[in-house]
């Protein structure tokens, strides 16, 4: 998996040849497809058939914040004054759920992308999942990058080119009042722990820009939460169930430790709060406390069964790897601050201090990132 | 209140517990209990009486040697029964109509208390039996239980394969336990660091355990108890609602070595589109996903992550083994395997995930040791040697058909308590590996099928002997038929679990029959028959003694006295095919002599062994394991015996503590040696200067069980230093240790009487097998030793090759 250490400040030097526009970098996830698009501001084009096609897809994509009735951009990320190839001009990021691939590929064709490139580059498991109905139905050779190479490149690239702050930690965490938000400089980060959250979780030990390797993951990850509150809660999404569990208490669904003992368990060698959760879902093999429990309680204790574990296991492999910085990515942590919190607060008081939880602005979009600096460097080859 | 009631009686009338269940309360006494969320387990130990023979040396009669005479043999014996929690008020109830007034010393007594449900039930506890109830930690107790049950109870731990062969794989007993993982599944989860007895360290939980399957099974399906989520499960497929690796990649990740069915997100499926369900009302769109699918999604997915979690542990640890122990696994395949595939994954087959088949009962038993060494009721409890009733106990459930139809809401663990300690045989060659059982039946498909007939044809036999043994009793033939029943019921069983009550072998089919006997009063069935074939055999000594003096050939008499111990051992009433002969009356040592196979023998090591004892080698000092009654111990024993002391070695007849089959007993041959001395002089001194002793075993089987010998015999060995052991017969030296290794000589001698076992072995009925090895020094290169046993089918060409 090492390669060459690539040059994230300067990333495409001139002279060198730029691929064709548009400039896309795409990442089908099992849940969600994430886009980042390179909007050039310098308008400059071979011939005006083409301007036109570009100026299309251009205008469909900025002028919009949502397309069709799932695809978003995610306006609040833009990064505007970025430099890719030579060419200055902002940096888009779009979603939109992996199961409307097929709208996205009809959509490609009515904007006339096909007319413009032979080929798009892809990452994540659709990339090898959908690559015969992009050949079939538009004629768009994909092009296929490991997803893991494109993750740690776009965080590399987007930390270093981001001007607002991307990457932060929570201080006071185990306090809803007095949490904050603060900032943490990410240029020497190494060794430290990728948990990418997203339909699963996989977790990479990373040692230098390109020595890293997936070290663990866990199938209990973002879409096992948005599942399970589906069942349980009737929701549809994954707004909906982080509405849901923003509201509930998870105490009335879970049993705590003092829900056995009556308060802390306490013998000579062995302490435990009693407000420590012992059993997820403990109470609800009773039929009165199913009946009493509300959707709201439901989601939330889906969420922080999800999140605790998820914490959990990226604590003791970052034990295991010996490192202290862990970086939580992945969409599963879009407006989702309760798990952020959960996860910061317990990696503080289970390492008692010596490890710090770490997020980034930009949660799920580095591979899909990654994936357009792979496409730029692919230019040359062409 | 009326509701209530009637909610009670309607419980009570399916699951009312009765003295089957709760047996032997009369003499109960310390109690504990692990009070769970979902099962408790009640612990107490009592006394069972029960009647047993006895001998006693009878000088006024000329005709008989010894008497034997009815009395009564108590038992100490360790209760624990496993019922839902839910049932806790009927079985309280029970017991304390139970022992009411038998006890007035309960009400002094506390009564220990552990688990989770502890504090609830305490209150309910103390006024139903009218005891002080006093808790005690949790995990200390769990962790007091897994340690006295891996070192007591053989096979009590094994490693899941399925569709391995076999299935389970029992790991016999560990003599070195310690560091280990204990992963208790409750609710909860708690992992603990075991380093020795009184050193343990709780490194890590999950709140993913148990507790969340059932809550959350309880919330996605119709099921109402644990056991009904078990079963959902078994019939779902999770990939309906799972993504797996080939949901997201169309194929397997193969660049990182993700396989394609492997889970990337549990539950994923279920998480639908907006546009999926924008159409549908919730109802109609749950309904996509099946009760089964779900369950079995989610038994996976906790079973998984438990099986990571442990192995994060135990990496991080430096542990090589995890127990798993709690209410969650109950034995299920399905749970086992995952975890086990988990752990095989994650640690590529480093860490070794092992289940007990006792897990449930962990906290109740430490909880029961804790009260039992604080207030006497067993003092020195660990120093005891303990064995489990096959009678008693219940057996590990296998499979979904077996959890269906099990009607019981009860299960049972038993263990009596050995009068004395035992302790490994001392010159075994290597005590780590040794494992008594010549065939694994739970491997050996072919064996397991003949023997369990085998066993199942012979019962008839048993029962008559048993009825004939106390034909005076009025009820004999009623229990004699309760013998039989539960016999073929629980062989029945084994037919469709063979591993229920650990690895399967010969021996345990014998032991569980004696067990069953026992259960039902038949300590002894053959005392009559044993002291008629003694009488017999001790009027024929004199003559055999002075055949063997007729011979003036060193050789030809040696040979003449392997005969003779062959020929005795011909006389086995626990051999079907020699029964048949017996009962006829019509077999003579002579005629037994004739049936023997011509030399060369089977397996005929004679020369190497002459050879040696015509060189003028002569051992300190023998230990002879003996067999049956009669010729076999009069005519065929002693003159061997003789010989050995004549050339000055020092001899201990090592024989049976109690009593099965027509095998002599301690008891017993302390009477027929001082008959045999008085016809003997050779045996007279040599008993008067204890050049020649009777120990006892420590055994009570027809099979011989190294692990397990008398303390008191086992320093003899030592002190003595003996340099020759013989091992005489079927039972323990074919079925059990024919592949047993020691650091002295041995010499292992048999005859063949059953025509399966002798075609097997490329013999025919009465093959001889006359094992002689020289002693070895253990090679400490690893694999070496165990590269250097034969297994019997090698052994098979080597016997035919001579």
């Amino acid at each position: 998996m090492a390669k060459g250490k690539p040059d994230y400040d300067n990333l495409s030097p001139t002279g060198h040849r730029n691929p064709p526009m548009p400039w896309f970098g795409m990442d089908i996830g099992g849940t969600l497809t994430k886009l980042v698009y390179f909007e050039p501001c310098d308008l400059e084009t071979a011939n005006e058939e083409e301007a036109e096609a570009l100026t299309t897809i251009r205008k469909y994509l900025t002028r919009n914040i949502t397309y069709g009735q799932t695809g978003i951009r995610d306006a609040f990320l833009e990064m505007q004054k970025q430099t890719i190839g030579g060419r200055s001009g902002s940096l888009h990021f779009i979603r939109f759920p992996t199961s409307e691939m097929n709208s996205f590929i009809e959509l490609a064709k009515a904007k006339n992308f096909p007319h413009l490139a032979k080929s798009i580059c892809a990452t994540g498991g659709g990339a090898y999942k959908f690559e015969d109905d992009f050949k079939h139905q538009v004629n768009l050779e994909l092009h296929k990058f490991d997803e893991l190479d494109c993750l740690i490149e776009g965080i590399h690239f987007i930390d270093r080119n981001n001007d607002k702050c991307e990457c932060y930690y929570w201080k006071n965490p185990g306090d809803s009042k007095l949490a904050t938000k603060e900032k943490f400089d990410f240029r020497n980060p190494y060794p430290y722990l990728v948990v990418n959250i997203g339909s699963g979780v996989s977790i990479l030990s990373v040692r230098g820009p390109a020595e890293f390797q997936r070290v663990s993951g866990t199938s209990l990850g973002g879409g096992t939460f948005l599942g399970l509150c589906c069942l349980l809660t009737g929701c549809e999404t994954f707004e909906e169930a982080i509405t849901l569990a923003t509201d509930g208490d998870s105490t009335k669904v879970d049993k705590l430790v003092r829900d056995i003992y009556g308060g802390d368990y306490n013998s000579s060698k062995i302490k435990l709060p009693g407000d420590i959760v012992a059993s997820s879902f403990g109470q609800m093999n009773l039929k009165e406390r199913r009946e009493n429990a509300t959707p709201q309680d439901l989601a939330r204790a889906t969420l922080v069964t999800i999140t605790n574990n998820i914490g959990s296991i990226a604590r003791m492999v970052a034990v295991r790897e010996k490192v202290e910085r862990v970086v939580f990515v992945g969409n599963f942590l879009r407006v989702n601050t309760i798990s952020m919190k959960l996860l910061a607060y317990a990696m503080d008081f289970w390492s008692q201090g010596a490890m710090k939880a770490l997020f980034l602005e930009h949660e799920g979009y580095f591979g899909a990132m990654g994936c357009l600096m792979e496409y730029m460097k692919l230019g040359q080859k062409m | 209140m009326f509701a209530s009631e009637t909610v009670e009686t309607r419980v009570k009338s399916i699951q009312l517990p009765d003295e089957n269940v709760f047996k032997n309360l009369k003499t109960a006494r310390r109690f504990a209990i692990d009070i769970g969320g979902s099962l408790a387990k009640l612990a107490y130990t009592a006394t069972v009486q029960r009647k047993t023979s006895r001998v006693l040396e009878d000088d006024k009669d000329a005709d008989s040697i010894y008497q034997v005479s009815d009395t009564n043999e108590t038992v100490v014996r360790l209760h624990f029964v496993k019922f839902e929690t839910k049932f806790i008020e009927g079985c309280l109830d029970f017991i304390q109509s139970h022992i009411r007034g038998v006890h007035s010393s309960l009400r002094e007594m506390c009564l220990k208390v552990t688990g989770g449900g502890g504090y609830k039930y305490e209150e309910l506890i103390s006024r139903k039996l009218a005891v002080k109830v006093d808790r005690e930690d949790e995990i200390t107790c769990l962790i007091k239980g897994c340690n006295f049950l891996l070192k007591n109870i053989p096979d009590e731990s094994f490693i899941y394969q399925r569709h391995g062969s076999p299935e389970y794989k029992f790991q016999g007993v560990d003599l070195n336990i310690f560091p280990y993982l204990l992963v208790n599944i409750g609710s909860g989860v708690s992992l603990i660091k075991v380093e020795s007895d009184n050193q343990f360290d709780r490194i890590g939980g999950t709140a993913t355990g148990g507790g969340t399957f059932w809550g959350l099974g309880s919330l996605l399906t119709k099921a109402k108890t644990f056991d009904d989520l078990l079963l959902l499960a078994e019939k779902g497929d999770h990939r309906e609602v799972d993504m797996l690796v080939k949901d997201i990649y169309g194929g397997a990740y193969s660049l990182i070595g993700l396989p394609a069915d492997l889970i990337a997100s549990s539950f994923g499926k279920a998480a639908r589109s907006p546009r999926k369900s924008s159409h549908n009302n919730i109802e109609e769109t749950q309904t996509q996903f099946k009760e089964e699918d779900l369950a079995r999604s989610l038994l996976l997915s906790i079973s998984n992550d438990i099986g990571q979690i442990a192995y994060l542990h135990a990496r991080l640890h430096g542990l090589k083994k995890i127990y798993f122990g709690g209410y969650f696994i109950r034995g299920h395949p399905l749970t086992m395997h995952t975890i086990t595939y988990a752990i095989n994954y994650w640690s590529k087959g480093e860490i070794q995930p092992l289940f007990l088949r006792h897990e449930g009962y962990l906290g109740a038993i430490g909880a029961f040791l804790k009260g039992a060494e604080e207030d006497g009721t067993l003092q020195n409890a660990e120093k005891y040697s303990w064995e489990e009733n096959f009678a008693g106990s219940s057996g590990l459930a296998q499979s979904s058909r077996v959890l269906q139809t099990q009607n019981s809401n009860f299960d049972m663990l038993e263990l009596d308590r050995l009068e004395k300690a035992t302790l490994p045989f001392p010159l075994l060659l290597d005590p780590d590996l040794y494992q008594p059982d010549t065939v694994d039946l739970t491997q050996d498909t072919q064996a397991r099928q003949y023997w369990l007939q085998c066993f199942i044809d012979g019962t008839k036999k048993q029962e008559e002997q048993a009825i004939k043994s106390q034909s005076q009793e009025e009820d004999a033939v009623t229990r004699a038929a309760m013998f039989r029943e539960q016999y073929l019921a629980r062989l029945e069983a084994l037919k469709l679990n063979p591993c229920a009550f650990g690895s399967l072998n010969v021996r345990g089919l014998l032991d569980m029959r004696s067990h069953i006997l026992k259960e039902f009063n038949f300590t002894d069935s053959y005392s009559q028959q044993k002291q008629l074939e003694n009488e017999q055999a001790l009027r024929c000594l004199a003559d055999r003694l002075q055949t063997l003096d007729g011979i003036s050939d060193p050789g030809d008499r040696a040979l003449e006295l392997a005969r003779g111990l062959l020929a005795g051992n011909v006389f086995d009433w626990g051999a079907k095919e020699v029964a048949d002969i017996m009962e006829t009356g019509e077999l003579r040592f002579e005629d037994a002599e004739e049936k023997l196979q011509v030399r060369p023998w089977l397996l005929d090591d004679f020369d190497a062994w002459l050879g040696k004892r015509l060189n003028g080698h002569t051992y300190h000092c023998a230990a002879i394991f003996c067999d049956n009654s009669g010729a076999d111990i009069i005519l065929g024993v002693f003159p061997f015996v003789r010989d050995l002391l004549k050339s000055g070695s020092k001899v201990i007849l090592c024989v049976n503590s109690r009593p099965t089959l027509n095998d002599v007993t301690y008891q017993e041959l302390l009477i027929l040696l001082r008959r045999v001395a008085a016809i003997c002089p050779v045996i007279c001194e040599a008993a008067e200067t204890n050049q020649l002793v009777v120990m006892a075993s420590g055994q009570g089987s027809p099979c011989l069980d190294l692990r397990y010998i008398d303390e008191d015999l086992v320093s003899m060995l030592k002190s003595e230093g003996t340099d020759l052991v013989v091992i005489e017969g079927m039972g323990r030296a074919i079925h059990t240790n024919f592949d047993a290794r020691f650091t002295c000589d041995s010499l292992k001698v048999a005859v063949l009487k059953n025509r399966w076992l002798a075609q097997r072995f490329g013999g025919d009925m009465f093959s001889v097998v006359f094992r002689f090895e020289e002693g070895s020094r253990l090679n400490k290169q690893p694999g070496t030793c165990q590269d250097e046993r034969t297994g019997i089918y090698e052994n098979k060409q080597h016997g035919t090759s001579q």
